[in-house]
């Protein structure tokens, strides 16, 4: 008996040992430091488009929708009552969707060393494995459809897989993927979660898309209409806000609060600041540029008589050039042009072909934003347009000569974003973001304004504890290898700002993550899986 | 006896401490028991290791001692602005000591030793906050002495012997703060030195200016221990021209300093059963200036991780008493001056000032074979500290936190005197 209580003794004393680890006076695991304030984060949900789900480099894939702002968020929130979070992860970490087997999307863009030698973005090699008809079960907290524009959030069938075929598409393949039916509207799938705390950042691609197309859409600003839109088209800003307040009514019903975040200034991605309005470069020209500069000799003067010479173009043989654009705001001098070149002795066959080719073309300014998309177009020959110039009955090495994209053949519409289109982008911008802010001060909730955010990034940058995040491409370190999506980096800034909106609106102590610990270099690799 | 056992069966299902640095002071049970006092105690064959020239005056012809601690440690961090926390895992680290000493003459006695007096092992989680700086590092180092003990009067005597030193390390890291492979998994990088060996020396003097008085002083010297040809293993680097590295095995470079170690004390007995004792250590940690890892590649740079530690301290105490005729009872008392600065305080050796509160008995089984049991609570203060010299695009990047630890050191061994 005896040696029984030295047993139980000494066993209890083991354990004791083993239970005696050290304690903090106030614990963080303990939940000692922060609190949720008057806000409820035990089901969060997050809806919003493709800076929601987490997309970058120009995909989704797994590793960006673990560095999801909501992610992240979500993460914090677990310090202060949050429950799991779940998200329609990709089966891969390479990005890209398969439609029936089908490749439908491009993999990620890494950055990878070519033959030329010098980095460049290229798409990561490999099959995507993610099927996007087979569908997930269960609901997720991350509602974020890439693409979804804000009416689209709404609409019946958008993840019915049979409207990807309709023209337009009315369904979306990311959605596709995790709807719980084919008839739900993205917004029912996460009202049905009875969300206690939620975000909403929509309205991007509302503008977006009209954007990245440089222009070619429609700004539909008057068509009350959605059904009618095109992809590329700017939404009616009160189409915009009449389905944004019906979302946040609908997300407020179970909320005890949520964030709304406005829409950044797409100008202040380096998809449009990458480019410079002047990258022709005298030795890329080389011996053509005193014949081109002949050439154009002749058209400025005919420019100078009709009396627009502010459109005369010349190609320094010193320094940086600008690209010669087409400028769809100009009005068309076209006939005249010919006119008066054929009066300065050209035949009417070259006068009628400049006359087409040069009655809306100037040089680009600093004012011009040219696409990141474009960069691989400028200097290279619109094989399209020699087609149709040998149509005309110029002779092929003419024509060849008058095909160069940005030097002798105006860079087209849908590479260049002119003052008028982005004004319009900034226009209808500001009355979404007016429409987000007015609504968030009604509701109650908190508002992030990314828009002045991303401005400081773009503008000086923003500091952490490894440097400073930028907008420049690639290097900067918010933004990915897309130009228009933030890198983990970028979102974690997001995320942070979300931080300190809500626990200022909800008076929470939600603390912040360092930024310093999440990616901001671009993805690298050459996609030889190992 | 079946108690301490039980004691060291169950330590080994629970986790490891070092004091300062990576020092791991547990070099005999008794000693331990008191404060691992002991360089002015003459009791045991654990003189080898804390005064070699005390061995003449023990009075048995052949005195052997052995033993092995479980050392439990454990280390929290937490990092209050972000909320993040983590918690090493828990290892179970067992450094031991064997001790032989063999009188030849009355004069002059010869002696052997074997002991662990520096090592480490800790394991952070996996990809934690701070694995830029650390994953998990396993560090051990057997020393082997021959020794000789001369005694020049009853009052005087001087020993010492030279140290072989082998010893082999294991560390862990992520490459930096971000960098994954294309599947997303962090950059790391393993560096693995095995059989590393190095020669070092001890000296020491006992003074007994009366029958209850003795002073000691020893001091054993710095040992470098230089890894030449280790292993190191990148894995998880992206497959690309840009990426610093290549996955693979480098050989690498690495030298890494055992201090030297100065001892004085004394010991005094009293009322007949009584001893108190009590050494001072200086531990010459000045020369760990920095870790650095120098790749073989030439593309490979360099990993250069200031550690700017200074020469500390410790103040131990100890009292024993001899309870009955087979049993003694000690007990004991230790501050330990941390060696690290301010701001270089690394998670791989996460050691702020401590102290340590030691017991312990000795039950004499036989007339000639004694065993010892020994037990330590090793308490920190909760601290605030950082490391911030680890270096990010050619910029000093803090890292820190509060760090909080512990650690119990149960122990168990035998004494023989023939």
């Amino acid at each position: 008996m005896k040696n029984y209580i030295k047993y139980i003794t000494a066993v209890t004393l083991g354990v004791a040992l083993v239970s005696c680890e050290p304690e903090f006076d106030k614990s963080v695991e303990d939940g000692d430091y922060y609190s949720s304030g008057e806000a409820d984060f035990s089901n969060y949900v997050a809806l919003g488009n493709s800076l929601t789900a987490g997309f970058a480099d120009n995909a989704l894939y797994i590793q960006g929708q673990q560095n999801s702002y909501p992610n992240i968020l979500a993460q914090q929130f677990k310090l202060v009552g949050g429950g799991e979070f779940t998200q329609p992860l990709m089966s891969d970490n390479i990005g890209g969707l398969l439609l029936n087997g089908e490749q439908i999307t491009n993999t990620k863009l890494i950055l990878d060393v070519g033959a030329s030698g010098s980095p460049a973005p290229t798409n990561i090699q490999g099959t995507p494995s993610t099927e996007i008809t087979n569908t997930l079960s269960g609901s997720f907290n991350n509602m974020g459809v890439p693409g979804a524009k804000s009416y689209e959030l709404l609409a019946p069938g958008y993840g019915n897989a049979a409207g990807l075929q309709a023209e337009p598409k009315t369904a979306n393949p990311y959605f596709v993927r995790f709807r719980s039916s084919a008839e739900t509207t993205v917004l029912k799938d996460a009202v049905a979660q009875n969300p206690t705390f939620f975000s909403l950042w929509i309205g991007n691609n509302d503008v977006l898309g009209y954007a990245t197309s440089g222009g070619v859409g429609v700004n539909q600003t008057g068509n009350l209409d959605p059904k009618t839109y095109n992809r590329n088209d700017i939404t009616d800003p009160n189409v915009f806000a009449n389905f944004y307040s019906q979302e946040v009514e609908a997300l407020t019903a179970s909320a005890s609060g949520g964030v709304l975040i406005n829409i950044p200034d797409v100008a202040a991605t380096p998809f449009f600041t990458r480019i410079p309005f002047d990258p022709i470069t005298p030795a890329a020209l080389g011996d053509r540029i005193t014949q081109l500069n002949q050439t154009y000799a002749q058209l400025n003067q005919a420019f100078a008589f009709i009396g627009v010479p502010e459109r005369s173009i010349q190609f320094s043989t010193t320094g940086p050039s600008a690209v010669v654009i087409q400028d769809e705001s100009l009005t068309d001098i076209s006939e005249q042009l010919t006119q008066v070149l054929m009066a300065g002795g050209l035949p009417q066959t070259q006068a009628t072909i400049y006359g087409m080719q040069y009655g809306q073309a100037r040089q680009a300014t600093e004012n011009d934003l040219i696409l990141l998309t474009s960069q691989s177009a400028i200097g290279t020959v619109n094989t399209e347009r020699v087609q149709e110039l040998v149509g005309l009955g110029v002779p092929q090495e003419l024509a060849g000569q008058l095909s160069i994209n940005g030097v002798s053949y105006p860079m087209e519409d849908q590479h260049v974003l002119i003052p008028a289109e982005q004004e319009e982008i900034a226009t209808v911008t500001a009355t979404y973001n007016a429409t987000i802010e007015a609504i968030a001060t009604s509701k109650g909730l908190a508002f992030v304004d990314a828009n002045t955010l991303l401005n400081n990034v773009a503008n000086g940058g923003v500091m952490y504890d490894g440097g400073i995040i930028t907008s420049e491409f690639a290097t900067g370190g918010a933004f990915s290898l897309d130009g228009i999506h933030l890198t983990p980096r970028g979102y974690a800034v997001i995320a942070n700002k979300i931080i300190e909106e809500v626990n200022e609106t909800y008076n929470a102590t939600v603390p912040k993550v360092n930024v310093g610990t999440y990616r901001g270099d671009p993805a690298i690799g050459s996609g030889v899986m190992e | 006896m079946k108690k301490s056992l039980l004691f060291a069966v169950i330590a080994l299902f629970s986790a490891s401490i070092y004091a300062g640095g990576y020092r791991v002071s547990t070099q005999g049970q008794r000693a331990l028991a008191m404060g691992h006092s002991g360089v002015a105690v003459v009791n045991s064959a654990e003189l080898a290791f804390f005064n070699p020239a005390g061995l003449v005056y023990l009075e048995n012809k052949l005195n052997v001692s052995a033993g092995v601690t479980g050392v439990i440690s454990n280390v929290r961090w937490q990092n209050t602005q972000t909320g993040n926390f983590a918690e090493t895992e828990n290892n179970l680290s067992t450094p031991f000591y064997v001790y032989a000493s063999y009188k030849v003459t009355d004069w002059f006695t010869v002696g052997l030793s074997a002991y662990t007096p520096y090592g480490s092992s800790v394991e952070y989680p996996t990809d934690w906050a701070g694995s830029h700086l650390i994953n998990d590092i396993d560090l051990q180092a057997i020393y082997i002495q021959p020794l000789v003990s001369l005694k020049v009067s009853e009052y005087f005597s001087v020993g010492g012997g030279p140290i072989f030193v082998t010893g082999g390390v294991n560390f862990n890291r992520n490459i930096n703060r971000t960098l994954t492979n294309e599947e997303g998994n962090r950059g790391n990088v393993e560096i693995d030195a095995s059989n590393v060996t190095n020669m070092g020396w001890s000296a020491s003097f006992m003074f007994n200016p009366t029958e209850q008085l003795r002073i000691g002083m020893n001091y054993r010297s710095e040992i470098i221990l230089e890894a030449e040809d280790g292993d190191a293993t990148f894995s998880n680097i992206p497959n690309s021209p840009l990426a610093p590295v290549e996955n693979g095995t480098v050989a690498f470079d690495a030298s890494l300093p055992l201090p030297a170690e100065f001892t004085v004390g004394l010991s005094y007995e009293f009322c007949d059963k009584w001893l108190f004792a009590f050494d001072y250590n200086r531990t010459m940690w000045g020369v760990y200036n920095s870790l650095d890892i120098n790749f073989a590649p030439e593309g490979i740079p360099d990993s250069v991780n200031p550690r700017n530690y200074k020469n500390s301290s410790t103040y131990r105490f100890g009292i024993q008493y001899e309870a009955l005729e087979d049993l003694t009872l000690r007990l004991g008392y230790y501050f330990d001056e941390s060696p690290v600065r301010s701001g270089y305080f690394a998670p791989e050796t996460p050691r702020n000032d401590s102290h340590g509160y030691t017991g312990g008995f000795s039950y004499q089984i036989t007339p000639s074979i004694a065993v010892d049991a020994s037990f330590v609570y090793l308490r920190f203060e909760e601290v605030q500290e950082s490391y911030d010299y680890y270096q990010e695009n050619g910029q000093n990047v803090s890292f820190g936190g509060t760090y909080k630890s512990n650690a119990f050191l149960p122990g168990l061994g035998v004494t023989v005197k023939l």
